[in-house]
């Protein structure tokens, strides 16, 4: 397999709300990861696109309806949909189309608008359950969340003040993100504690936002990385992916078996075997508070139940030990949920190129991992990257 | 050469120019219907459940009883082999007190409902269900519960064939 590289990023602001049509955005977006690669679209050889349900643009075959938007008009083009996973499966995808020897340069875009959906995107996320085993019981997404979070706090007796730590760590960070949506430099915890209970143990300043966004990726083969003398490569050292039985009542919600299985094939490629010590820093999906607690489990950076501990001992704070959500992830940037990509994938990037501004980890950094998760809890994607 | 990027593209809307209309805009309204054939695995279930009963399917290679219950296991991936009744009390596996209905609308009665294993499937095999007869102070999780069937007639072989799982009184099977 040959060696891959991320050479530009772009990505639009997240907002609860954009004027701006899908397409629209991801021109944005893609012509800023063009720039920002010093490229034009002509250099490219593949597009590769990720979005999540159709219904919140009420448009199928939305891969196809703003493709002209991610520079795919007469190119090699697809759209990939792994659920939340798409944020970083689409960089997996767009990995594997260069790695292979198919192309030399490809553009991975991925869109999200959230706001088209009225009253409110909870109206499409219904149609995600089991028509005959689930819908009955009128569902609303956050239970499924409410529900691992229960059974995660309750295996390893973890309390809600742990968890509301990560909350306010990600919108503090997320204050020196120019994109942000949610940033607040002076949220506490008992504003966590104290918010809105929406379904037990989930409140309000648990949870990122609905947002609308676009985000996009130049990845490269080392020819093209040397022939185009790109100076701040980041490489994608290791992928992993991996899906958990669509039967979710019948698995412990309490750990993440499928992320952990993903990565371990990210890890194995890039030749990790000790990722606390050899990882320097992650970006884990965090849609949730305690789901990036769970994924930090899950990615082996810490053992089961003690990923609250770091937490609170201040390990992964911006200038930690192991920082984790420098960006600010989706609690503080917000949750297009394919768009994350800007946050999760693009946050490695732009931290690993030294290009992250106010949010770049003031230590020396070489080596970073960052995870997507979706579909009903089953869908892991992990991507290392690193210099 | 390239260069980071300085500006942040986007142009934020309040849900007031949505809703009022202060920015142009299409509207459409979809009207989707689905009908769904139950299956096989399925169809005796939702059957059983008419009949107040719960029923699994043993997978003879893993020695298990798989519930809800499937044609093939999805581990050893080859048909299940025969239909196995089961109990209709469990143990609450994880729960969640809901204010929020479907649609995210704010509810002031709260929903209880989590994941029940159903004792004589295999360990942790369960489905998702209403808990009722609890308080927020007494549910939790490892809570022994039963099922509170509706009344013969008013069931249409649907899982809400279940009102909802109940706590289990003491002495009772
Ligand atoms: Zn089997």
């Amino acid at each position: 397999m040959r060696k891959v590289a991320v050479i530009g990023a772009g990505m639009t602001l997240f907002r609860r709300r954009l004027m701006e049509t899908p397409k629209e955005l991801c021109f944005e977006a893609t012509r800023m990861a063009l720039d920002s690669a010093g490229i034009e679209l002509k250099d490219v050889d593949a597009v590769i696109s990720g979005s999540a349900p159709d219904g919140f643009d009420g448009v199928h075959m939305k891969g196809e309806y703003y493709s002209d938007g991610c520079g795919a008009y007469g190119k090699p083009y697809m759209r990939v949909f792994v659920g939340g996973g798409t944020g970083v499966f689409s960089a997996i995808s767009g990995w594997y189309h260069i790695a292979s020897g198919l192309a030399d340069i490809a553009l991975v875009v991925n869109e999200e608008k959230m706001s088209s959906c009225q009253p409110h995107p909870q109206s499409v996320f219904a149609h995600i359950w089991d028509p005959i085993l689930d819908r009955p019981l009128k569902p609303n997404l956050i239970w499924i969340f409410a529900m691992e979070m229960n059974r995660y706090m309750t295996v390893h007796k973890i309390k809600k003040e742990d968890i509301a730590l990560v909350a306010v760590k990600n919108k503090r960070n997320a204050v020196d993100h120019p994109c942000a949506q949610l940033a607040d430099p002076n949220i506490t915890v008992d504003d966590v504690l104290n918010s809105e209970v929406l379904a037990w143990p989930v409140q309000r300043l648990d949870i990122s936002p609905p947002s609308d966004g676009a985000a996009a990726l130049v990845m490269a083969s080392e020819d093209a990385v040397k022939r185009l003398h790109v100076e701040t490569p980041v490489w994608m050292k290791g992928v992993g992916w991996c899906i958990d039985s669509t039967m979710w009542t019948d698995r412990d919600l309490y750990f993440p078996e499928y992320v952990a299985r993903a990565a371990k094939m990210a890890y194995k490629m890039a030749k990790i075997d000790n990722p606390r010590k050899q990882i320097d820093f992650a970006e884990p999906y965090d849609p949730f508070d305690y789901k990036e607690l769970h994924h930090m489990e899950g990615l082996l950076l810490a053992k089961k139940g003690e990923a609250p501990i770091m937490t609170r001992e201040g390990v992964t704070q911006r200038d930690g030990d192991l920082p984790t959500c420098p960006s600010g992830g989706l609690l503080g940037v917000g949750n297009p949920i394919a768009a994350t990509m800007g946050v999760k994938i693009g946050e490695l990037y732009w931290q690993l190129s030294g290009q992250a501004g106010k949010r770049q980890i003031p230590h020396e950094i070489k080596t970073g991992v960052t995870n997507a998760w979706g579909d009903l809890m089953q869908y892991g994607a992990v991507a290392v990257m690193g210099v | 050469m390239g260069q980071t990027p300085q500006k942040w593209p986007g142009i934020e809307l309040s849900n007031d120019d949505l809703l009022n209309k202060k920015v142009t805009q299409t509207r459409y309204h979809p009207r989707a219907k689905f009908s769904w054939s139950a299956g096989e695995a399925m169809s005796r279930f939702l059957n059983e459940l008419k009949e107040g009963r719960l029923i699994g399917r043993e997978c003879k290679h893993c020695n298990k009883i798989l519930f809800p219950p499937r044609m093939f296991c999805e581990q050893c991936f080859k048909p299940t082999s025969k239909w196995v009744y089961i109990k209709d009390t469990g143990t609450i596996q994880t729960y969640s007190i809901s204010y929020l209905d479907k649609d995210a609308k704010r509810i002031t009665n709260p929903i209880y409902v989590g994941v029940v294993s159903i004792d004589g499937a295999s360990e942790k095999m369960g489905i998702m269900h209403y808990f009722g007869e609890v308080t927020k102070d007494t549910i939790h999780i490892g809570m022994k519960v039963k099922a509170k069937w509706k009344p013969p007639l008013e069931r249409t072989g649907s899982i809400l064939d279940i009102e909802y799982f109940r706590p289990l009184k003491e002495g009772e099977q």
